[in-house]
């Protein structure tokens, strides 16, 4: 069974990946994070985003496009990245959810995707 | 009234053996508690067309899983439209029941779905009425009755809970320490909700609802020897059950200060009191402790002759600190009115949240009793005609009736 796991952060917690002092606290944890992952054979795929400022997002209406600077929602937490993982079932993948850096300062979202579509 | 043995048949296996059946089923069929649910009433319908017919199978549990399975493998077949997902779930299913053809009894796995259906994945007010509706068989409409919501919202927020389960695939198992406390306190509630639920109607039929929750007590004191609170609310629930026969008679409620005492199962007291006292050695009270160890001061008044109300004020007072419930409170006012005076206990009444009282009934009959013991008969009997208005049962409104008789 797969899971992504979206996981938000607060703009305090993105900041820190621009501030000297912080940085390598910041992106040690996430490397650690994916090294686990990894190391435990349930990565499937996944990718850290740059930050909500760099996102643009398009509506399509009555045949118009909206294009529009930023994330689609201002929201307090704001994506910033995601994995899916292959595990058995929910227990386990909150169980991988609960060691990711975010949840302790933001939180993760786990949803289970859906199954691939046949090959027919 | 003699029904044909076929017909007794099928009930006594929809009695005894529903919940394990489902849990049995649904952990098979991948989560899928809803499908486990429609293949097993199916399965329940097809023994009443033919155990008549046929005569009643040698192991009906196993014939019952049999054609479940195959009304399984069909719903499974028709939810999943991917092919390779179809092969795979019925491949899983076959497997599954192999176990039954080689002749291995079924195991009891009714404490897996409790704890499912306590998942903190799970909205929490679906917890408890998914809970009752699965483990214990209770019916949708007698779930909303406890919950006193409309029937309809609540079946749809336990199809929701069902979909949940099956979709997020939340793993059926009896989840290790620490992350069980939580949710160890959620099945004992609902478990304690069941029992009361079943005790609390004059309904016959209820009466198995009650045997079912002391059967899950006594699982869970035995699954999880080392929690106190799963034999704090078994003690509660013996001592309750205790009394059962001393509780209605005649048709009329008897309140526990007037139950006759020889009424009481004394060894079933005796084995409440010794669950107790190995909880007590953890030295860590919560709710159903407690509210057990009231239930043990009662039980010794035929040892000592009187009922040791100051022991029981102590106790309620403890108790309001750990659950906000208001039947903790009202007992508290009436266990204070005992020591100190009614005065003091209507005092602790009138300090009630209003709000939650306008339809709560033991707070009418407690009141009213209050009311008519310190000689304000007018507005005792206006407590009582509001408690009987209230009252579901015959036994309990046939008791108020009594007592406005007595006033009048």
């Amino acid at each position: 069974m797969q899971y992504m796991l979206l996981f938000t952060e607060t703009s305090a917690e993105i900041a820190k990946r621009e501030n000297p002092q912080q940085a390598p606290a910041y992106w040690g944890a996430w490397s650690a994070y994916a090294g686990a992952l990894a190391g435990s054979g349930i990565m499937v795929s996944g990718a850290g985003l740059q930050p909500p400022a760099t996102a643009t997002t398009l509506r399509i209406r009555d045949g118009k496009h909206h294009i529009q600077d930023g994330p689609y929602a201002e929201t307090k937490e704001m994506l910033g990245g995601f994995f899916v993982i292959e595990v058995p079932d929910l227990d386990t993948a909150l169980e991988w959810a609960a060691r990711s850096p975010s949840a302790t300062c933001g939180s993760v979202e786990v949803r289970p995707t859906l199954p691939p579509p046949p090959a027919d | 009234m003699n029904l044909p043995p076929a017909t007794v048949a099928v009930e006594s296996a929809a009695r005894d053996s529903y919940s394990q059946l489902l849990a049995w089923l649904a952990i098979r069929a991948d989560g899928d508690l809803a499908g486990a649910e429609d293949a097993l009433s199916e399965a329940f319908l097809a023994a009443i067309r033919q155990w008549p017919l046929d005569g009643i199978p040698e192991n009906p549990n196993g014939w019952l899983l049999h054609t479940a399975r195959r009304k399984l493998i069909d719903g499974q077949r028709r939810f999943h439209t991917r092919a390779k997902n179809k092969d795979a779930i019925s491949h899983a299913i076959e497997t599954a029941f192999r176990e039954l053809d080689d002749g291995n009894e079924f195991p009891d796995e009714r404490l897996k779905l409790l704890f499912v259906c306590a998942h903190p994945a799970i909205d929490p007010p679906a917890r408890a009425p998914l809970m009752l509706q699965t483990v214990l068989g209770m019916e949708a409409g007698k779930i909303a009755e406890v919950f006193l919501t409309s029937p309809a919202a609540m079946s749809q927020r336990l199809v929701r809970a069902k979909t949940k389960i099956r979709d997020a695939r939340i793993p059926f198992r009896i989840p290790e320490r620490p992350e069980w406390t939580e949710r160890l306190g959620f099945v004992l509630d609902a478990v304690y909700a069941a029992y009361t639920a079943g005790r609390n109607s004059s309904e016959k039929t209820d009466d198995s609802l009650a045997d079912e929750a002391l059967w899950l007590a006594r699982a869970l004191a035995y699954q999880i020897p080392d929690e106190p609170e799963a034999l704090g609310l078994l003690a509660l629930i013996l001592h309750h059950y205790a009394r059962r026969e001393a509780r209605v008679v005649d048709g009329i409620y008897v309140p526990l200060p007037e139950q006759d005492t020889e009424r009481w199962d004394a060894p079933m007291q005796q084995e409440a009191e010794s669950i107790l006292h190995r909880a007590s050695a953890w030295k860590r009270p919560g709710r159903f402790q407690l509210e057990a160890a009231i239930q043990s001061v009662h039980a010794s008044r035929p040892t000592c002759g009187k009922t040791h109300w100051l022991a029981i004020a102590a106790l309620y007072d403890l108790l309001v600190h750990q659950t906000p419930a208001l039947g903790a409170a009202i007992g508290r006012a009436i266990a204070h009115a005992q020591v100190s005076g009614v005065e003091k206990g209507l005092v602790l009444l009138d300090d009630l949240p209003a709000a939650s009282l306008a339809d709560h009934l033991p707070y009418w009959a407690a009141r009213a009793h209050l009311l008519a013991e310190a000689n304000r008969t007018q507005e005792a009997l206006l407590a009582f005609q509001r408690s009987i208005g209230l009252s579901r049962d015959s036994a309990t409104r046939e008791y108020l009736l009594k007592r406005v008789r007595m006033l009048g």
